[in-house]
Parts: C-alpha cells; sequence; structure tokens
C-alpha cells in the first residue's frame, strides 16, 4: 500500500489516522514528561529539535489526520475549528502546549502549594502563594482605615445598592423608573451621608481614613454617574450650530483628552486649592471625583458623538417633520438610538473609569491597590506584593467582567432587529 | 380661494450650485399636485424647503398664512401642520409602530397617552396595519412600513402632506399597497404634493402636474392637458421615456 504523505486522502483514511494520531500521542507523551517527569523521551536529539520535538511531531500529526469530509463527526470538528491548515494547527498546538506547560504551575502557587491557615509571615512555609497576607489585611483592602466600628455603615449603603439594582430585576417594569430615580438621585446622597456622617449623631468621618475596596466602590460610582450625562452634553454641544457651545466644547474635550490623569489629579489636589478663595475648603475626595469624572466625560463625549454620527439623517429630517425641536428630537429620537449604537465604547469608557481609579493615590488617597501598595511596605510583610496584586487583579476583574456581561445583556435586551 | 401654500421667487444654493432657480408656485387647499422630473431636477429640495427641512436662500414662501424664513420662531408648529413622508421611510427602529404614531402626539401636541393611542390606532386601521402595531419598524416589509410612515404623519391631522418619492424604496409588488392608500386620502380632500414617477397615479389623482429641470419649473398643467399635449420639448421628451 502507498501513502501519499503529503496530501492525506479518504481512501487510506485509517492508515493515516494511526500514523497521525500516533505522531500527535508521541508530542503529547514528549510534552508531558518534559512538563511533569521531568525526563525529555526525544533528548537524544540535537539541541533545538529536542525543544520543538513536541510541536514537530504535533505538527505532522495534525497534517495527516487533515482529511476533508472523512465521515467521521469528531475528526471533521477537530479540523474544522482546530486544524484547518498548517499554520493554524501549529497556533493551536501553541495554545494548548502553554496551557500544559504553565497552567499546572500557576495552579500550585495559588492553589496547592499556598497558605491559607496562620496569621503572620512565619505562618507561611509552603512554596506557594502566602494567602495570610490577604487573610489578615482583608479588612483593610475593603475599608481603608475606616474605623473598624464604623464599617457597618459602608456595609449598610452597599446593602441598600446591592437591593436596590436586585429589586430592578425582579420588581414589574412600573416601578424600575423609580429606584433608578431612587439609585441616581437619592441614594448617592443618602450613602455619602451615612458613610461620612457628622449628622444624626454619627460620628464625623474624614474622607483621609476612607479607603480600599469601597473607596474603589465610591469614586467609581459617583464619577460613573456624573460622567455620561455630561458627556452626551459635551458631544451634542461639540456638534451644535452655535460657536460659542460649539468651540468650547470642543476646546473642553481636547483639553482633558490630551492630558494625563495622573497629572489631573496632581493639579486638582495640589493646584486648584490655590485658585479657591481663601478660607473656602473642597474636600480633597471631591476634587479627585469632579476631575475624574470630567477627565472621563471628554472621554465618554467622543464616544457619544460617534454614536451621533452613525445615525442616518433621515432620522432627523423625520423627527423635525413631525414637529420636534432640538431637545425632543435628541431625547426622544436621536440619544436612545445613538447611544444603543455605542454601548460598547460606553462600556468600555467605564471599564477604564473603574480601573484608573488607583491612580488617585498620588494624592494619597489609598483605594484597593492603593492599601496593598502600604501593606506591602509594611516590614512584617515584606516580599508580599505578588500575592497582593494577584489579589487586587481579581478583584478588579471581577467588578469589570461583571460590568462587560452587563453591558453585552443590554444590547441584546435594547435590540429592536428582527 | 386663497392659497394654503405660496412660493415666491425662490432660489436656493448648495454652495456655489443653484439647486433651485426662480420658482413660483401656488396651491389652493384641496389641491393635489404631482412633481415629476428627471433625477437632480430639484423636485426634493422643492418640498423640502415647505417644511423647511431645507433653507432657502432667497424669495419668500408662505404655508398657512405664516412666512417660512430664518426668522420663523414657530417653525415647529407650522411642521406639525405638515406631514410628510420620506422615499426611505424613517421610521424610528427603536419605538414600536404605535409608539412612532403616539410620540409626537403626546410630546409635541401634548395629548393624553390613551387619547393618543386611540388617534393612532385609528389612522393605523386607516391604512391597515393595525394588526402590526405593537411590532418594531424592522419586522414589518417596505410597502408596511411606508403605510405606517404614513399613518404616523396623519395622526398630527397636517393641513398639508408632502411625498418624497413614497414608492421609490420599494419592491414591485408593494407599490399598489401604498399608492392605493395615498389614493385612498386623496379621495378624502387632503391637500397633497407628491414627487413620484408613477404616472399612472398621477392621472388618477392630480389636479395639476409640475414638470421640473435643471431647477427649473418647467410646465405646469392640468393634468390632462399635461398629458395630452405637453407644450416644452423637455417634457415631451420625459414622457417619452417615462410612460
Amino acid at each position: 500500500m502507498y501513502l501519499n504523505l503529503l496530501k492525506p486522502n479518504k481512501k487510506n483514511l485509517s492508515a493515516y489516522l494511526v500514523l497521525g494520531i500516533s505522531l500527535l500521542s508521541f508530542g503529547f507523551i514528549d510534552i508531558f514528561s518534559n512538563t511533569f517527569l521531568k525526563f525529555n523521551i526525544t533528548g537524544f536529539f540535537p539541541g533545538l529539535v529536542t525543544y520543538f520535538s513536541p510541536m514537530l511531531l504535533g505538527a505532522f500529526g495534525l497534517h495527516f489526520i487533515r482529511i476533508e469530509y472523512s465521515g467521521n463527526k469528531t475528526l471533521d470538528a477537530i479540523n474544522k475549528n482546530l486544524n484547518s491548515s498548517n499554520f493554524n494547527a501549529i497556533l493551536s498546538l501553541i495554545v494548548i502546549f502553554i496551557i500544559i506547560k504553565y497552567l499546572p504551575l500557576l495552579l500550585n502557587w495559588a492553589f496547592f502549594d499556598a497558605n491559607f491557615l496562620g496569621s503572620s509571615k512565619e505562618d507561611c512555609t509552603g512554596n506557594g502563594a502566602c494567602w495570610v497576607f490577604v487573610k489578615v489585611w482583608f479588612n483593610r483592602f475593603m475599608y481603608g482605615m475606616y474605623p473598624d466600628a464604623e464599617q457597618w455603615r459602608i456595609n449598610f449603603s452597599f446593602l441598600i445598592l446591592l437591593s436596590s439594582i436586585g429589586s430592578i430585576f425582579v420588581l414589574p417594569n412600573k416601578f424600575k423608573k423609580y429606584i433608578i430615580l431612587f439609585l441616581l438621585f437619592i441614594f448617592p446622597i443618602i450613602s455619602l451621608n451615612l458613610i461620612s456622617g457628622g449628622l444624626f449623631g454619627l460620628k464625623l468621618i474624614k474622607t483621609g481614613a476612607w479607603g480600599g475596596l469601597s473607596l474603589t466602590f465610591i469614586v467609581s460610582a459617583f464619577a460613573l454617574i456624573f460622567c455620561f450625562p455630561i458627556g452626551v452634553f459635551l458631544a451634542l454641544g461639540r456638534r451644535s450650530n452655535l460657536p460659542a457651545i460649539k468651540y468650547s466644547s470642543i476646546g473642553f474635550i481636547e483639553l482633558w483628552r490630551g492630558v494625563p490623569l495622573i497629572t489631573v489629579l496632581f493639579m486638582s489636589a495640589v493646584m486648584f486649592p490655590m485658585f479657591l478663595p481663601d478660607g473656602t475648603y473642597m474636600d480633597k475626595l471631591m476634587r479627585v471625583i469632579i476631575a475624574i469624572t470630567l477627565f472621563e466625560a471628554a472621554y465618554m463625549a467622543e464616544v457619544v458623538r460617534g454614536g451621533l454620527q452613525a445615525l442616518p439623517r433621515g432620522q432627523y429630517d423625520a423627527a423635525k417633520s413631525l414637529g420636534m425641536g432640538y431637545w425632543r428630537m435628541h431625547f426622544l429620537i436621536i440619544l436612545p438610538q445613538a447611544l444603543k449604537l455605542v454601548i460598547p465604547g460606553i462600556a468600555n469608557t467605564f471599564l477604564a473609569l473603574v480601573k484608573d481609579t488607583p491612580l488617585i493615590f498620588v494624592v494619597g488617597l489609598l483605594e484597593l491597590a492603593g492599601m496593598i501598595g502600604l501593606a506591602k511596605t509594611n516590614p512584617e510583610w515584606l516580599g508580599m506584593a505578588a500575592e497582593g496584586y494577584v489579589f487586587a487583579a481579581f478583584v478588579f476583574w471581577i467588578i469589570c467582567f461583571a460590568m462587560s456581561r452587563y453591558s453585552l445583556n443590554l444590547e441584546r435586551k435594547l435590540s429592536t432587529e428582527r | 380661494m386663497s392659497n394654503i401654500i405660496e412660493l415666491k421667487n425662490v432660489n436656493k444654493w448648495f454652495d456655489k450650485f443653484q439647486v433651485l432657480k426662480e420658482i413660483n408656485l401656488e396651491v389652493k387647499p384641496k389641491e393635489k399636485i404631482v412633481v415629476c422630473g428627471p433625477s437632480g431636477s430639484g423636485k426634493s429640495t422643492l418640498i423640502r424647503c415647505i417644511n423647511r427641512l431645507e433653507e432657502h436662500q432667497e424669495g419668500t414662501i408662505v404655508v398657512d398664512g405664516s412666512e417660512i424664513s430664518e426668522n420663523t420662531k414657530n417653525i415647529e408648529k407650522i411642521r406639525a401642520e405638515v406631514g410628510m413622508v420620506f422615499q426611505q421611510f424613517n421610521l424610528f427602529p427603536h419605538l414600536s409602530i404605535l409608539d412612532n404614531c403616539t410620540l409626537a402626539l403626546i410630546w409635541v401636541k401634548k395629548l393624553p397617552k390613551k387619547k393618543a393611542e386611540e388617534l393612532a390606532m385609528e389612522n393605523l386601521k386607516g391604512v391597515q396595519i393595525d394588526d402590526q402595531a405593537l411590532k418594531f419598524p424592522g419586522q414589518l416589509s417596505g410597502g408596511q412600513q411606508q403605510r405606517a410612515a404614513i399613518a404616523r404623519a396623519l395622526c398630527m391631522e397636517p393641513k398639508i402632506m408632502l411625498f418624497d418619492e413614497p414608492t421609490s424604496a420599494l419592491d414591485p409588488e408593494m407599490i399598489k399597497e401604498v399608492l392605493d392608500v395615498m389614493v385612498d386620502l386623496a379621495k378624502g380632500g387632503m391637500t397633497m404634493i407628491v414627487v413620484t414617477h408613477e404616472m399612472g397615479f398621477a392621472k388618477e389623482v392630480a389636479d395639476n402636474m409640475i414638470f421640473m429641470d435643471e431647477g427649473r419649473i418647467v410646465e405646469r398643467a392640468k393634468t390632462n392637458d399635461f398629458f395630452e399635449n405637453p407644450k416644452s420639448d423637455r417634457t415631451k421628451l420625459f414622457l417619452s421615456q417615462i410612460l
């Protein structure tokens, strides 16, 4: 029997399959023994060939099993999804080999060799991560320097937030409107007063003591709520026919987009007070929130403008022909469609905003990442940077992933295509 | 009877290109006028000037007693009295057909929601798509969308209806259902200016025909005269090609 090794075909299917699968298996056995048994089967080959031997074996193996319309469903699925050409086969192998080689290392570090029990650095005896660090400092990571006895105030605000968001999903449409209005206008005031105190016999807690994840939430939430409408108005302003409004919007947007956030924050804390009249004082946190809000609003404006430009002129014509003026046309017809179009862009800006909050460390405010930065310099906990920042990355990822999912969900829900 | 629309010496330029040249036009209440002509002759621009979707630079346009110019404060009020139907339908894709119809009633005419919906359903019934009221525009055929657009314009109870090539974007099969609605509307006594190439429709409903070319009104005549014995050579050429 003669096999065409360059062009596998269906005629000798079983022969090609035996050849291909055995080569592929050799490749996998090679990489497994390299990784887990520290034994190199193909060690007798010269240097580079040894290193790439799993790849070569795998690539040849995949080449031999690449037979179109073989009739075998599993084989066809593999060929279609992982093995459609030699180049794609090598890409698939690279990804699979990287997972085999490095995922176990990561899992060992994060879980199997990690230390969870104890209360000091000395309890960490294993080779893996020392999660004791995160456990001991957890309270600080969540609440910063907020006094322990008063932390229920933050928890309570957070509980109100969660339950009102939850009720949006559960309650009928009739009440949704009120809950959203409550969340946008009343809840910020309640929570801010509750957390800062000074009213109704609550102990006043200066913003300097606020910190940790709760500060991340506070800064992000306020910046998100305010940067959105400001961005929308800037976008409308930039497209306005009135020169004064148009050019001041362009100026504002280009100024804030052209400056790094870190300098904006620095200026808000250091330079801004110099321009205030003597005797007036504006809280540092408030200044920082305003700075981030205006900064992100400039980005938001450009995202929204993209949506406005994507709408056909006919929509404006139709709205005008029904007798709608500028504001009705924009709020009833244009913005609902334009904003729907740019949900991915809005989500992008929101995610960037949340991930920008750690920068407020430059003015001495420590949110989650900032608190970790502080904790890792504690003499008793030196060398814990990896654990701390992996924890921060994990928390930020959870928040951002949830937001991203929500935006996709919203896109689907608002879609009025067929 | 006095004129409901009056254009005197209207000139309009897009940059340096003159699209309307010395347009004079009077329309009496309940009159039906069909405007035809080759593409680029300024037909659409002409009717878009009547509700100021386009701005004219010279001349006067008077609609129902109010002059339309850049100083017009109540342009929205005039627009609400002039219904317009577009070639591309221009329904609002994010709203159901019913909401498309009620939106301006509620927000411009300030009708209570229930009354607006009754009026909208009545008009949707008039164009025979009341059973599609809760669907979105994207779910309807082109003919149904255009009829919905007509119903939306009629909800505002306009004195004048402008049609800008209402059947040009439709499949041949759907043209008739839209034209039928327009014929009904014409028989009901609406003042209409229709830009169209549907000469059968023109013969059936138009009182007067207007032929435009290169921004000018070349010929204006009673419908019969227009088709039976056109005066200008340009009109004859156009008619010979289109009929």
